[in-house]
């Protein structure tokens, strides 16, 4: 079994991996929140995505296998060609079925079935990208009652994933990637997962 | 489709489940719930379905409209050479100590529409295998199954096929396996002469044959812990000593008890192989 509590959720596409390394390689490596990332990706490569995570993060980076239990301390990745879906028992389970939105691994896919698990305890946050992908998901996680974050699309480097989900959850929370960083300090400091 | 209470979907999701187990003999029990309540609600919205209770009346009320259902809860999304780097793993690695034996026997479990059976298939022909090799290819779903036999696939994907055979080690001109008509692929049928279709269900039947290698790629992810140990059971029983097992890149045996009879023959391509 994983950890109950609290979990992020951080999709990304063109611009991405930039992006996310600017806020995760902030974290101390005790931060008290498992964080899940789904950045799109090439398929059938055996991307060294997670090595250059692993060496520019201080919390370790792991791609998920099936079944990893949830844990607080890691950044899980999405494997390259796999869906990655959240179990009740907050474990992970991977998924090869349909593309969605033209991806696999898909952002929105992520999304919804954390959000299924972890409801108003979900914090997604979607970065740059030049994709549609995740803003229906970050909406879902909205309507389950957890927090939606966006990178200012003046900010991403491509603003066209940012900009569809702040189209469609006007509600949402917009931050440069400074504001990302500090606000998950504030939750580092605020809950105990 | 929006649902007021999750836990009630999944609740009559449950009572689906033992329900399609007593009228169809399909039991689901074990299977991962995540991908279960996302292929379910990919199904409501797809067939305009808005309630657990009109699903169970058409899935009752009429066998074809189950067998859709099963084809669309039973994940059957596969590719040719998914993993270019497994299938030339199995290529220097594998393929020359099968070919030590008189005759080969390999079981794809979970082989769907084919995409994998013919890329095996290509394999043993180019390493001078498939006229000794017996391939059983079996799947739960009947459908894929003719399908599979059928070996013909969209040419959508045909620049991915290629870019995965060259990288998989092929040695011949990819193009001369298949003919190319009106925007599909017609795989040659002399590469699966020697293969046997099986309707099998990993969750319920038991072993019918011992082979040399086994080959199931992704299937196991769509199954909870307790089902993967029967299936990994099942496994052990079918292979010979000193047998082959392929499994999908992210899964494992490290979980399982028949773990400590198998050794990595190549970690990252997750190939065992049994040892006693």
């Amino acid at each position: 079994m994983g950890t109950a509590s609290h979990l992020i959720v951080i999709g990304g596409s063109w611009g991405g991996i930039q992006a996310s390394l600017s806020i995760l390689s902030a974290l101390p490596s005790d931060y008290s929140i498992p964080i899940v990332l789904v950045l799109h990706r090439l398929r059938n490569t055996d991307g060294d995505l997670n090595s250059i995570f692993e060496k520019k993060l201080l919390l370790k980076a792991q791609e998920v296998e099936e079944k990893d239990n949830i844990t607080k301390g890691y950044v899980f990745l999405a494997p390259s060609n796999y869906h990655v879906l959240i179990e009740k028992d907050y474990s992970f389970s991977l998924d090869v079925s349909e593309l969605e939105n033209y991806s696999r691994p898909s952002i929105d896919v992520t999304f919804t079935s954390a959000a299924d698990v972890y409801g108003k305890n979900l914090i997604g946050i979607l970065l740059s990208g030049a994709s549609k992908d995740g803003s229906s998901g970050l909406k879902y996680i909205f309507e389950k009652g957890g927090t939606s974050v966006v990178q200012d699309p003046r900010e991403a480097e491509v603003s066209t994933m940012p900009q569809s989900a702040i189209d469609i959850i006007p509600e949402c929370t917009v931050l440069n990637l400074e504001g990302i960083k500090e606000f998950l300090f504030f939750l580092h400091d605020h809950r105990t997962a | 489709m929006k649902l007021d209470n999750e836990d009630l979907f999944e609740q009559e999701v449950e009572e689906l489940i033992q329900e399609i187990h007593t009228h169809y003999g399909y039991d689901f029990s074990g299977y991962a719930r995540a991908s279960v309540y996302r292929r379910i609600k990919r199904f409501l919205n797809n067939q305009h379905l808005s309630t657990i209770g009109e699903l169970r009346e058409a899935v009752f009320n009429d066998s074809f409209y189950f067998e859709s259902f099963l084809q669309e809860i039973t994940v059957n999304v596969t590719e040719m050479f998914r993993d270019p780097s497994f299938f030339l793993s199995l290529r220097t690695n594998v393929l020359p100590i099968l070919s030590t034996y008189p005759f080969i026997k390999i079981w794809d479990a979970g082989c769907s529409t084919g995409e994998e059976l013919f890329s095996l298939a290509i394999l043993l022909k180019e390493e001078g295998l498939l006229e000794r090799t017996k391939i059983y290819a079996t799947d739960i779903n009947q459908k894929v199954l003719k399908q599979a036999k059928e070996g013909i696939f969209s040419a959508s994907n045909i620049a991915a096929y290629t870019a995965g055979y060259y990288a998989s080690g092929g040695k011949q001109e990819f193009s001369s396996y298949y003919l190319s008509n009106y925007g599909s692929l017609k795989f040659d049928s002399s590469l699966i002469k020697n293969v046997v279709f099986y309707p099998h269900n990993l969750a319920t039947d038991s072993s019918f044959n011992e082979f040399h290698l086994v080959v199931c790629r992704n299937v196991l992810i769509y199954f909870n812990r307790q089902l993967q140990e029967r299936v990994f059971t099942l496994f052990d029983e079918s292979l010979v000593n000193l047998g082959y097992l392929a499994l999908g890149k992210k899964e494992t045996l490290a979980m399982s008890e028949i773990n400590k009879n198998y050794n990595f023959v190549d970690k990252g391509n997750r190939i065992y192989r049994k040892t006693g």
